[in-house]
């Protein structure tokens, strides 16, 4: 299933029902419900899904900005999930984040130098050659000319800063990054730059990756496995070439028909959703995409699927009636 | 058919405090009715003033404008505002990119269509404004526009509010509708709703469409002739499936080859554009694109010294701004292509 | 919308307690004997003792202060001189004004009022305008005047400025009479003349920040998108300024103009003095003065639920301004 090093007992990162739910005046926000999922040392997962799936706030609560509110995670054994700052602080070195805006993420009154040297100062570390020496090795790695670590981010472009960020994240030698669309605010010449780089240092460092996108074809070249949410939950979770080319989840399926790429001229297949995706204050009934899935049943209203393996394979789908589509025989009810 | 855009020559700078920013240096191109133009570029590329020049929105107290912009026959550049503005929202609309902070928040859906519709038509009843802009509501696929009329952009959702903004656009019908980005904001799904809708709204009011997006694959899907703009130049221009399956510029190449697909070999590392787009008040001499492009030393010095013109290539009106002659390009793409076959 | 009234009452009612206790407590924590301050220099030792008596200054702190609570939420009797009894809101009496309290503020509550609120209008409009016009003209010295205009306003002391318009307009030019208050309701043009001057001085004075931050204002909220759409629409540049950008770049400066008028009515001190007329302001440092605490707390109790009241209702007007607020 993995070709990564697993000089692990169990996998790196154990995720079991993992859920968050924020209080808001109507009933609670349910972003995350119920997500379960592992990512082995020197793996890469992509967490895949539109706005409002909770990919996000999935990826902050693994790194602990937030806590959950059910549900567990377990990383190299222990338990964060409801962990007080005592002891996530000898484990925050080993998990770190990348954030999307690298506009918004790096202090602007604060040179590069230091910003990277940050995660250092913050857990004591002090690496065997000194601060300054591993700053250099850093912005080196990244790509960055170690000459201008006492300039400001304003001197630097969106891609630079970018390589800041993630040489910011691998300052404490982390087993685990989660990057939250990393290339998402980049221009397009600029993301294959930074694209390549994440690959070169997941080879490289053996890192685990847990990389959250909107974008389905960055995730097809970071990502080993892939998971696809909608709504909170994982509809679907597998192999990259399971997932991109034998998609069973009417979701990832429209979602795969909808991206446009190069080669295809005039309008995309006939695999077009309708609507857009519900509120997650109040989620459907029974399976969370019935209201836009174009074979959904009675019985999609009233029991909602349960990620399930199928053929013994690595896939894991949640659909009564996953496979490709369209089912024969029963005529295809619409639901409210 | 005569052309119902025409744009010729248009140059846009603003002066800054590091010197004369040149947006837009010398873009000349024609859209008929009925066809849509995609205009491809990244940020810096100027493809976003040359959109506002079409519609006249610049500052005139900090740009410069140039050139002609011809609208139905009605040129726009050195006219007075009184004159531009009876074209805008009537003969020429707008949609931007994010539609949450496009539309006012303060002020309720309907509305804001409503004005739209009597700045063009004064003498218009309460009634028969209403009637419209519902109409327009219903004919892009807002559902319950009755009910719908009286929300505020804040109880829609993203799609939704694209399609309040393309109602408001082509509430007066115009003939020529600028699109600037109007997927990027929105998830995939609803991208392709809106790509397939304006599509169909192009297809039964023969609008002629300006679209103007970074993303390939969407021009792919929406275009019919494709401009590809790189640092306020048009550097390559022709129909989009010429373009994009034969690209002769090696930016537009190389963009094609940097941009992660579903097809495509997913081990393979990406082949990024080496360097960065260049800063629009320093331009580099000679050809823009040079200090990135791979081929640049071929010919001496003339890629550093001397700007290329745009000049056609092949059949069917495919431009070029490349020195390259054309057989030493195909030579060298064919080199490309099998160097990247051998290396994984 | 019930909900945010209820909940803000509640908390209105919190504060002002708070502000009632901690009023208590400062007067006490002075070092002086109240009674002594009341009473003129040769005053009889029995009849400051029987005063002390009546205010019931011998009491401990916390009975004294639940009797005055109690007086004003149901009334409390008072002495036979001072009126027998005093009925709720009973605010105490005034030893050295020699009237019930309740009395003294409707006395002087309207001479604020009319001090404050026309000052008000007049330096909101200076103020807006000033900043609208630099807005419009950028850069150009039509920007560069308006702006320069209302910091010099801004950096004039009170006293000064009025001093200086009493010169010219009443003592030099006669043409206005010497400030003083008349009822709105007596005598219209009375009124407006005896403080117009006070008036001018306020707008002078505070319409600075607001032109400034109007000004900021409008010139953010024309780079918004919206206003951009506006113009894409072909509208003339006065609906775009008019119906779009003013109502958006209006927020704050709503804000800024609530919690000052809170602050303003809670009693114009300088003003009032400047151009000698007895409003909230003035009697409040006079009660300090005089330790005259009955009148010390109603004038620190009648700010403090100006202040409330003015919060409360900027943000009824945010919420009316704005359709993305929700109240509660």
């Amino acid at each position: 299933m993995t070709d990564g090093p697993a000089d692990e007992a169990g996998p790196l990162l154990r995720v079991r029902g993992l859920t968050k739910h924020f209080p808001v005046r109507g009933g609670p926000v349910r972003a995350v419900d119920g997500l379960d999922f592992e990512v082995r040392a020197g793996e890469t997962l992509g967490l895949v899904g539109e706005s409002g799936c909770g990919k996000s706030t999935t990826g902050r609560l693994l790194v602990r900005l937030l806590e959950p509110t059910g549900g567990s995670i377990e990383f190299a054994g222990h338990d964060l999930t409801h962990a007080g700052r005592r002891h996530l602080r000898p484990l925050r070195g080993q998990l770190q984040i990348i954030f999307q805006d690298p506009y918004a993420s790096l202090n602007p009154r604060h040179p590069v130098g230091r910003i990277i040297a940050m995660p250092l100062r913050v857990n004591r570390i002090d690496p065997p050659g000194g601060t300054r020496a591993r700053v250099r090795e850093l912005m080196e790695r990244v790509g960055l000319n170690p000459e201008h670590h006492n300039r400001y981010p304003h001197e630097f472009s969106g891609g630079q800063r970018q390589r800041v960020g993630i040489a910011r994240a691998l300052a404490t030698e982390p087993r685990l990054v989660v990057a939250d669309e990393p290339v998402s605010a980049l221009d397009v010449s600029i993301q294959a730059q930074v694209v390549n780089l994440l690959r070169r240092l997941h080879r490289d460092l053996g890192l685990a990756l847990v990389l959250i996108s909107h974008d389905l074809a960055v995730v097809r070249h970071l990502c080993q496995r892939v998971a696809v949410m909608y709504l909170g939950r994982i509809v679907e979770i597998g192999d990259r070439d399971d997932i991109y080319h034998r998609p069973q989840h009417p979701y990832t399926r429209a979602l795969l028909a909808a991206v446009p790429h190069v080669g295809q001229f005039g309008p995309a297949g006939r695999l077009r959703l309708t609507g857009e995706a519900p509120t997650p204050l109040d989620p459907p009934s029974g399976c969370r995409f019935r209201t836009r899935c174009p074979r959904a049943r009675e019985r999609c209203a009233v029991e909602e699927p349960a990620l399930v393996r199928r053929d013994g394979g690595g896939q894991a789908t949640a659909c009564h009636f996953p496979g490709p589509d369209p089912l024969p025989a029963e005529p295809v009810r619409a639901m409210a | 058919m005569d052309p119902y855009l025409r744009v010729t020559d248009l140059r846009v700078s603003f002066p800054t405090a590091d010197g004369v920013l040149r947006a837009v240096e010398g873009v000349s191109f024609a859209v008929e009715g009925g066809r849509t133009l995609g205009v491809v570029g990244e940020s810096g590329s100027g493809k976003s003033a040359t959109a506002l020049a079409l519609l006249g929105l610049h500052d005139l107290r900090r740009a410069t404008v140039t050139g002609q912009v011809t609208i139905g026959g009605r040129e726009l550049v050195g006219r007075p505002e009184t004159e531009i503005r009876r074209l805008r929202g009537r003969n020429v609309a707008m949609i931007f990119q994010d539609p949450l902070s496009a539309l006012h928040p303060y002020h309720r859906v309907g509305r804001q269509i409503a004005e739209a519709y009597r700045v063009h038509h004064r003498g218009a009843g309460r009634g028969e404004t209403r009637r419209r802009v519902i109409e327009m509501m219903d004919r892009v696929g807002i559902p319950q526009p009755d009910r719908r009329y009286d929300q505020y952009p804040h109880e829609f959702s993203g799609g939704m509010r694209q399609r309040v903004m393309i109602a408001m656009a082509l509430v007066n019908d115009p003939a020529l509708l600028i699109a600037d980005e109007p997927t990027t904001a929105l998830d995939v799904t609803v991208q392709a709703q809106i790509l397939e809708l304006l599509t169909d709204l192009r297809a039964e009011f023969r609008t002629a469409i300006v679209l103007i997006t970074h993303d390939l694959g969407v021009v792919g899907q929406a275009a019919d002739d494709v401009l590809v703009m790189y640092a306020g130049r048009i550097v390559e221009q022709g129909h989009v499936e010429q373009v994009l399956r034969t690209p002769q510029h090696p930016y537009t190449s190389g963009l094609l080859a940097s941009v992660p697909s579903l097809r495509g070999d997913p081990e393979a590392d990406l082949r990024p554009i080496p360097g960065s787009p260049p800063s629009l008040t320093e331009l580099p001499t000679g050809c823009v694109f040079h200090p990135r492009c791979r081929h640049a030393g071929a010919l001496g010095d003339r890629c550093r010294t001397e700007p290329p013109e745009l000049r056609v290539v092949g059949t069917g009106g495919h431009r070029l701004a490349c020195h390259l002659p054309t057989r030493e390009r195909a030579r060298r793409r064919a080199e490309d292509t099998t160097r990247a076959g051998v290396a994984r | 919308m019930l909900r945010f009234l209820v909940k803000r009452t509640l908390s209105a009612v919190l504060t002002l307690f708070a502000v009632s206790v901690l009023t208590f407590l400062m007067f006490f924590a002075l070092p002086r004997d109240p009674v002594s301050g009341m009473c003129p220099r040769n005053c009889n030792p029995e009849r400051l003792e029987r005063v002390r008596q009546e205010l019931g200054l011998s009491d401990p702190l916390v009975v004294q202060y639940g009797g005055y609570m109690r007086g004003v939420v149901a009334g409390r009797e008072l002495g036979a001189a001072q009126g027998g009894h005093c009925d709720a809101p009973c605010l105490g009496w005034s030893y050295v004004n020699n009237e019930a309290v309740t009395d003294t503020l409707v006395r002087v509550l309207p001479v604020t009022l009319s001090i404050v609120v026309p000052a008000a209008v007049l330096w909101l409009l200076l103020g807006m305008g000033l900043g609208l016009v630099s807005a419009l003209r950028r850069g150009t010295w039509v920007d560069r005047v308006a702006i320069g205009f209302s910091l010099t306003g801004a950096s004039l002391q009170l006293y000064f400025v009025g001093a200086v318009l009493l010169l010219i307009f009443v003592y030099t030019l006669g043409w206005l009479p010497v400030p003083g208050y008349t009822s709105l309701l007596d005598d219209p043009v009375r009124w407006a003349g005896g403080l117009v001057l006070a008036w001018l001085s306020l707008a002078l004075l505070c319409s600075a920040n607001y032109a400034r931050l109007f000004r900021a204002q409008l010139l953010e909220t024309l780079g918004e998108d919206f206003v951009r759409t506006a113009r894409a629409k072909g509208l003339p540049r006065s609906a775009v300024y008019g119906r779009h950008a003013l109502r958006a770049a209006i927020s704050p400066v709503i804000t800024v103009a609530g919690l000052d008028v809170g602050a303003a009515l809670g009693g114009t001190v300088i003003t009032e003095t400047t151009f000698g007329i007895h409003g909230l302001g003035r009697t409040a440092v006079d009660a300090v003065r005089a330790g005259d605490l009955p009148t010390i707390m109603a004038t620190v109790l009648a700010a403090a639920v100006f202040v409330v009241l003015a919060n409360m209702l900027v943000d009824l007007l945010y919420a009316a301004v704005d359709p993305r607020v929700r109240l509660g």
